[in-house]
């Protein structure tokens, strides 16, 4: 048996320790936030938060998640007024909307660290996050902005 | 009225009888052209018409409006209509008892913003907080009309019908108001949600109202008053999209999200060949894994293929992983077709370049190109290559479906829901009126989800395992069965006269067509293929002649985002570059010159009539005038004319008018020392006539940029021995953050043309100009996509 929390509430998990994060969370938990997009942690849809870190579900084991923390996009603020969210509103980054969950953790995850990021440090965060809507102008500027609003940046 | 493909093609429910029936039709492109053409027969002279909905026609509405509501339908007729028989409202609009304004939203929304723009317009008409308007997502219903959203015409045809629907309501609420008050209606106000009698001061919600207006006789079009564009405040203004909030929060549900009790999750292995059958299968390791239920075979598909399930055997288990875990255990014989299983990527390149160096079918004629080229004295000739791509919206197809009883209900991300009722309708043997079809959010489509083919599936799923199915295509699912766009080879000839202006022109092209999911093995392409780009030159140039060779398809082709334009415009283009470096001079330059006085283009002219998005050409002109526009002011913001090239930096540009709007765009690339290509600015200059959401719209053309880059630099589907190589993001890549432009800069030309497509016309500019800006960066040629595969130092 596998023990772990989930924004906040303790899960006991039963079954394969193989099984990846992303369809417990999505198939289980029904915690559809996450998205699954390539399975093979390339895209970035399927990103959480574990013990604070931005890591892919798709390709974390429920076995490596055992005693940790995870976070997804329903936990990050159950208001949705995580600067991110709100800087992704104000900033109308979405389009179909698909990946942005995806992207918000990953960003949530770069400003908790590093809460003044260059373009540079940016782009190096968001490698791994694909939009094929091609939202990526909005995405960059929206980080700064939550950056900004979070006391970030003066 | 109903959309027309662009991206869209005729769903089938649009086809004369007989022709979704799976018809054999003679073996050229031509009798399918004719079949197309009298399903998109002229359609001018349209009226919108506005009438109240009864209860006893509201059925299928379902439980959108609350007992008790008041409903209009509003709805596009063509002029000789029988107005009672063919009234099939497009929109509703529904007041209930609590003064809540309901708003249907029969369009799907895949990210463009037509679920929040069409209902935006009828709020703004309406005169009501669109804060406090409820948008309900409609059902796929052919009383809706079409409901198709593909071709970059959502705005464009309804926006009428959206607006009608609005003031009629507003004009019958103001009435209701006089009548009870028995003052003049004229004096009766409806502002901001409120209904005022300012003489008396007296007001009313429109709750009070509703229950009299449902009485009232709908009012002509004359009589009607409709906000002057000065008295907006959501047209033309920044307003959020419905759905905005939801997403940010992870509660938006997208067909991949879709569950219901009991519902068992399918994962299904697919013929690795095009149109193949299983010989056997053993099941016998699948069934020992855990959470694994049952495997069930699927029946493959009768050509001609439209949307149909390609077949295959599918794995039902208890969870999604499950069924994926099981389906790798599967022992599958096929019996591949022999046809196809020779298909190879690189030996059909061949073959289609063979095609385009020989006579086509001519799909546009004007003087002598062949006695012009010979004469003139400076003359170019080049051939361009685009590759096949996938769609890959970011999220795979998925459908959740029920069968019960003879009748099927499905969620679904799906582009076009009454193509759903006709494909699952066949599929199961039951009427397409049993088919209640629930359109949740798109994660992307791109023309994908226009093909229902895996709600086919979980339809056939449900009805054989007599529980409710999900079919979950994985990345791999989603780019190894695509309904590809297909791999063109172009072959262009030109001629510069004396002056320096474009004097001869060739353009043949050869691609595998769209027109062979229709018609198997149809090799030439439809009317409105050879129209995207093809015969749609405008340049005034004395001899010109387009071409289509033959093309055999060994995958099942579909329509991309831009479709036929996104190759014809690389290389038209490209070749523009070309010969305006043989002239001395740039793009822009040759261009203008070659385009010659303002003017509307007739094809008609030169043996060819304008596909236009199957518009009348007199509703949308080919007006080069505007295209003139739009290319000046693109290179005024880059500064094109003023850019120092050379040294790995470089600018190009490309203007182009595709689904009836007219656009330039203009890039600037970085080539490093080692070839990598970074892109720091685009600029692109739009005029898509009259627009409801500026920013949406630049979101489009914003997306549009990244999306042509990645088709541009990296998308390349290739096939050894029938099979499709790519399979997930490292092999079919997409262009992420850093290969993205950095800055992108869209100018709405601010216009009272009619409204004309956004989705889809930024995306053909991009390679032209990205190939054209590497080309002035380095001095490097490319003639073929992606540009990846050229070495550019
Ligand atoms: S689904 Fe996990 S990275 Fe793509
Ligand atoms: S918004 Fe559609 S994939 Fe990013």
């Amino acid at each position: 048996m596998i023990e772990i929390s989930v924004n906040g509430k303790g899960r006991k998990f039963e079954g394969d320790g193989d099984v990846p994060l992303l369809w417990y969370l999505r198939d289980e938990l029904e915690l559809t936030g996450t998205k699954f997009g390539c399975g093979m942690g390339l895209c970035g849809a399927c990103t959480v938060h574990l013990n604070g870190e931005a890591v892919r579900s798709c390709v974390t084991t429920l076995s490596s998640a055992a005693g940790k923390k995870i976070t997804t996009i329903e936990g990050l603020s159950p208001t949705g007024t995580h600067p991110c969210q709100v800087a992704w509103e104000k900033l109308n980054v979405a389009q179909c909307g698909y990946c942005q969950c995806g992207q918000i953790m990953q960003a949530a995850a770069l400003l908790a660290k590093t809460p003044r990021p260059t373009a540079a440090q940016i782009d190096e965060a968001m490698d791994g996050n694909l939009c094929r809507c091609g939202t990526y102008t909005r995405i960059h500027a929206a980080i700064l902005e939550a950056s900004k609003a979070a006391g970030g940046v003066k | 009225m109903k959309c027309t493909f662009g991206t869209s093609f005729p769903a089938p429910e649009n086809l004369p009888a007989g022709a979704a029936g799976g018809i054999q039709q003679s073996s050229t492109g031509g009798s399918f052209a004719g079949l197309a053409a009298a399903v998109y027969a002229k359609r001018d002279d349209l009226k919108v018409s506005i009438e109240n909905v009864s209860v006893d026609r509201r059925g299928f509405l379902g439980t959108a409006f609350a007992a008790g509501a008041w409903v209009l339908g509003a709805n596009i007729l063509s002029g000789n209509a029988d107005a009672a028989a063919s009234w099939q409202p497009s929109v509703y609009l529904g007041f209930e008892p609590n003064g809540t304004v309901v708003i249907t939203a029969h369009r799907s929304e895949m990210g463009t913003g037509s679920r929040t723009s069409l209902p935006l317009v009828v709020a703004e008409e309406l005169d009501v907080d669109w804060t406090k308007v409820r948008v309900e997502q409609a059902i796929g219903d052919k009383r809706y009309g079409s409901q198709n959203t593909d071709g970059s015409c959502s705005v464009r045809d309804f926006v009428d019908a959206m607006h009608q629907a609005g003031a009629t309501a507003r004009f019958m609420l103001e009435r209701a108001a006089a009548q009870k008050w028995n003052v003049p209606a004229g004096e009766v106000t409806l502002t901001n949600g409120v209904v005022l009698h300012a003489a008396s001061k007296r007001r009313a919600t429109l709750g009070e109202l509703v229950s009299v207006a449902a009485t009232l006789p709908v009012p002509k079009r004359e009589e009607l008053r409709f906000k002057p564009p000065s008295e907006y405040r959501y047209i033309g203004k920044q307003v959020a999209i419905v759905d905005q909030h939801k997403i940010v929060t992870g509660a938006a549900i997208f067909g991949q999200d879709m569950r219901r009790p009991g519902m068992l999750y399918a994962s299904i292995e697919r013929p690795p060949v095009y149109d193949s059958r299983l010989r056997s299968s053993d099941d016998s390791e699948t069934l020992k894994v855990k959470g694994v239920r049952q495997t069930v075979q699927i029946p493959g598909f009768k050509q001609p293929h439209m949307f149909q399930q390609t077949g295959g055997v599918a794995v039902l288990a208890d969870s999604t992983w499950a069924a994926m875990q099981g389906r790798k255990k599967l022992k599958l014989d096929w019996e591949l077709n022999p046809e196809h299983v020779s298909y190879s990527s690189p030996a059909y390149k061949q073959e289609i370049f063979g095609s385009v160096h020989k006579p086509g079918k001519v799909v546009r004629n004007r003087g002598n190109f062949d006695g012009a080229f010979a004469g003139v004295s400076r003359k170019l000739e080049a051939d361009y290559y685009a590759p096949m791509l996938a769609h890959a919206p970011m999220e795979p197809p998925a459908a959740v479906a029920e069968y019960k009883d003879g009748k099927v209900e499905v969620w679904a991300p799906v582009q076009d829901p009454q193509s759903v009722q006709q494909t699952v309708g066949a599929a199961l043997g039951v009427k397409p009126e049993d088919v209640t079809c629930n359109v949740t959010l798109l994660g992307g489509g791109f023309g994908r989800k226009s093909k229902p083919d895996f709600v086919a599936e979980a339809a056939l799923l449900s009805k054989a395992t007599g529980k409710p199915v999900k079919v979950v295509f994985s990345r791999e699912d989603d780019i190894r069965n695509d309904f590809y766009h297909a791999v063109a080879a172009m072959h262009m000839k030109g001629g510069i006269d004396a002056a320096g202006k474009l004097d001869s022109l060739l353009f043949r092209s050869a691609f595998p067509p769209i027109a062979s999911t229709f018609q198997a093995g149809a090799e030439y392409g439809l009317d409105l293929e050879t129209g995207m780009g093809l015969n749609e030159v405008l340049f005034d140039v004395p001899h010109m002649r387009s071409e289509n060779g033959p093309a055999k398809n060994h995958v099942r082709i579909g329509w991309l985002r831009a479709v036929c334009h996104n190759f014809h415009a690389f290389a038209l283009h490209s070749f523009m570059d070309e010969l305006a470096q043989l002239n001395g001079t740039n793009y822009v330059d040759f261009f203008l010159k070659s385009l010659g006085p303002d003017r509307h283009v007739d094809l008609t002219k030169d043996g060819t009539k304008a596909w236009n998005n199957d518009k009348s050409v007199d509703e949308f002109p080919l007006d080069t005038g505007r295209l003139r526009h739009v290319l000046e002011e693109c290179a005024a913001r880059s500064g094109y004319a003023k850019y120092t090239n050379g040294k790995g930096r470089g600018i190009g540009i490309a203007a182009h008018r595709s689904f009836l709007s007219y656009i330039a765009t203009a890039v600037e690339v970085h080539v490093d020392a080692k070839g990598g290509v970074t892109i720091p600015n685009v600029w692109t200059v739009a005029d898509i006539g009259k627009v409801v959401m500026p920013d949406r719209v630049r979101a489009q053309f914003e997306g549009a940029a990244v999306f042509g880059t990645s088709l541009a630099m990296m998308g390349e589907i290739t096939a050894e021995a029938g099979r499709i190589v790519q399979s997930n993001f490292h092999n079919y890549p997409v262009a992420r953050m850093k290969e993205s432009p950095r800055k992108i800069d869209v100018k709405i030309v601010d216009s009272k043309e009619r409204h004309a497509g956004a989705g889809e016309p930024g995306v053909p500019v991009m390679a032209p100009a990205i190939a054209a800006a590497i080309f002035a960066a380095t001095g490097k040629r490319v003639r073929e996509l992606p540009i990846k595969r050229t070495k550019l130092v």
